[in-house]
């Protein structure tokens, strides 16, 4: 059993690109689901909006890199526009039925065969990423801390990300503590009191689509500049349904929550990967019971089972408060 | 803010205790409000004048259509037909926060407190024209600091008055339901209305607190605020209010002070149904007074003749 290997390869995954990428979608969950109450089942289509912001910005209408970001960011906003204008008035379930048709809808619009020349199908689109990397003050082969280890490219977008991830933090937290979030707060425990206040909570709910389908945009930018592609199936639901384990394993309406989730949902997803091959290898677990190439269902299924667990016996999630939730309970 | 504490029904003399009867200086006018759902005529008020700075309570018997009036003029439900008025300005199909906005403010009779919101949040939250409110400005603490400090400054006066001072940081989920209705008030407050309509503020208040929520509520029109409220409990209807409408069926069918209202006959047959103590006449009383002597013939006689004659019945029904 090679030890070493499994916290390496739990480590590395905790704290890289894929950790950051789930975080920053959570993130933007966070600001949705967990203070505003908006259930957004589709922020897989955000991400894409980010990612193929700028994958066809540069790639397909040879654009700068900085104006693919700006495209990209404008297009998460009109998509939480187009999601929210006819969602937002009604009951807060139209607005998961609505946004999980949109995300498969988007999906399918960028894998169809009209559009490859400008979208690139199902090949999805390479070769955006150069400027991101010749920006890159990097020049080692290899960085890291302790036993974790990054390539350069993989460090580069590590740096970036894991500062998007606490500037989406921080605006997070100050929002929060403003009047702003007590407005988003309150329109989550009932919105009608919040109504009869004299809040305008249409604009509210759409604001906070908004600004998490931002995050969400970040989240596909930062997925695509580390994968150097963006393919459509790489934003399908369980893109939206991991970031959601995520929020709920770190704790909802908790600033941190959704990084903290991030970290330790990839790193122990990973580690569990590395941990079964390893078993496999040495011969621990019995060769017709499972073979390497089942690995990658038994660990969802084992995180799965974690999370079935943490919410019977913690169910405000790690860093959640069990006060609220006692109180949401009654 | 004529209106005297101490007299306050003084309006009231020489007004027209009619439905839909005009008054002296009426803060909302509602004309030709129609709603119904389905077939159901839920609310079809012809004409409806609060006077302003009194309290005037909406009565009627369940499924009269209060609630869904108090809805409509609030802007939280649409009517298919009719105009109000509220302040001199029309007010028709305004949104809800935008009636709020304006100083017409409502409670709820399922209590709203925002359980996970602590009791100085909500009140707060109640607070219109908060700078910190837009997103950008919200952001940065600076530009809205010394707003946020007056509006703790009123939020916990209020909390004082409404002796829920010591609840302070509690979430409101925590609180009891007679405290979460004088959280509602004083929440409602923070807004600033001219005008507060309370839907059933005493329901489900334990007698304890009624006390203090009716003087709350007497406070209110001292303080120059008008105030309309629904109410099951006659004792407190007679007891506060200035002025009663009452509402049967979706129409009003009578308008008046409370003592006049209460021995108005429309009125208790509304709530109690038509015939339901009336005297008899002798003929009906005389005639109930046979059936029953017949039904108690009759089974007696079953009795004697039960053994040999049993088809008997039969017969005398055929």
């Amino acid at each position: 059993m090679d030890w070493g290997s499994i916290f390496r390869n739990g480590g590395q995954a905790a704290f890289g690109p894929v950790a950051i990428y789930t975080a920053l979608a959570a993130i933007g969950l966070n600001i949705q689901f967990g203070y505003t109450g908006l259930l957004n089942f589709g922020q897989a289509a955000f991400a894409a909006a980010g990612a193929y912001g700028i994958a066809v910005s540069v790639t397909t209408y040879g654009l700068s890199f900085w104006t693919g970001v700006a495209i990209a960011l404008f297009a998460s906003i009109m998509l939480a526009i187009v999601l929210g204008v006819p969602t937002l008035r009604l009951r807060a379930d139209y607005l998961a039925i609505v946004t999980i048709a949109a995300a498969e809808i988007v999906r399918l619009i960028v894998r169809s065969v009209r559009y490859t020349a400008t979208l690139g199908g199902t090949d999805g689109l390479q070769g955006f990423t150069d400027r991101f990397y010749e920006i890159s003050p990097l020049h080692g082969n290899e960085y890291g801390f302790w036993f974790i280890k990054y390539s350069r490219d993989d460090t580069w977008i590590s740096i970036v990300g894991w500062i998007l991830v606490a500037l989406c933090c921080l605006v997070t937290f100050l929002l929060i503590r403003s009047p702003w979030g007590r407005i988003v707060k309150a329109i989550r425990e009932d919105e009608d009191a919040v109504r009869s206040l004299g809040k305008n909570t249409y604009w509210y709910k759409m604001q906070s689509l908004m600004l998490g389908g931002v995050f969400g945009a970040f989240s596909g930018i930062v997925f695509a500049l580390s994968k150097h592609s963006v393919n459509p199936d790489d934003y399908a639901t369980k893109f939206t349904f991991t970031a959601l384990a995520v929020l709920i394993l770190g704790g909802t309406a908790r600033v941190i929550g959704p990084v903290i989730g991030a970290i330790i949902f990839t790193g122990a997803l990973q580690a569990v990967d590395v941990f079964t091959r390893e078993a496999i290898r040495v011969g621990y677990l019995p060769s017709w019971l499972i073979d390497d190439s089942k690995v990658a269902i038994v660990r969802l299924i084992f995180v799965g089972l974690v999370i079935v667990l943490l919410m019977i016996f913690r169910p405000q999630g790690i860093l959640g408060d069990r006060r609220e939730a006692l109180i949401r309970d009654r | 803010m004529t209106v005297e504490p101490a007299a306050p029904a003084r309006w009231t003399e020489g007004v027209e205790c009619a439905p839909g009867g005009s008054k002296p200086d009426p803060i909302l006018v509602a004309d030709g409000v129609r709603r119904s759902f389905g077939g159901l005529i839920a609310v079809d008020v012809d004409h409806l004048e609060i006077q302003r700075g009194a309290i005037t309570a909406l009565i009627g018997p369940n499924g009269a259509g209060k609630t869904t009036l108090f809805n409509l003029l609030t802007g939280f439900d649409k009517p298919q037909e009719g105009r109000w008025t509220f302040g001199g300005r029309d007010v028709t199909g305004l949104a809800a926060f935008r009636v709020a906005r304006l100083g017409m403010v409502r409670t709820f009779q399922l209590t709203k407190s925002l359980a996970l919101l602590s009791v100085i949040e909500n009140m707060k939250l109640g607070a219109v024209g908060q700078r910190g409110e837009r997103m950008f400005t919200g952001l940065l603490r600076a530009l809205w600091r010394s707003q946020e400090r007056e509006i703790e400054q009123r939020a916990d006066d209020l909390l004082e008055r409404f002796k829920l001072a010591h609840m302070r940081e509690e979430f409101a989920g925590a609180l009891s339901g007679g405290q979460r209705k004088l959280l509602e008030m004083a929440r409602a407050l923070m807004v600033q209305p001219e005008l507060v309509m309370l839907d059933e503020p005493m329901a489900g208040v334990n007698p304890a607190l009624t006390q203090s929520l009716l003087q709350h509520i007497k406070d209110l029109r001292s303080e120059g605020m008008s105030v309309v409220f629904v109410e099951h409990d006659m004792d407190v209807v007679y007891d506060i209010s200035d002025w009663v409408v009452v509402l049967a069926e979706g129409r009003i069918i009578a308008e008046g002070p409370p003592d006049v209202i209460g021995s108005n006959p429309d009125v208790i047959d509304a709530y109690l149904g038509r015939h339901h103590d009336a005297p008899e006449s002798i003929e009906e009383e005389a005639q109930r007074l046979a059936e029953a002597e017949a039904i108690i013939a009759e089974e007696t006689g079953l009795e004697e003749l039960a053994p040999d004659a049993g088809t008997e019945p039969d017969d005398a029904d055929g």
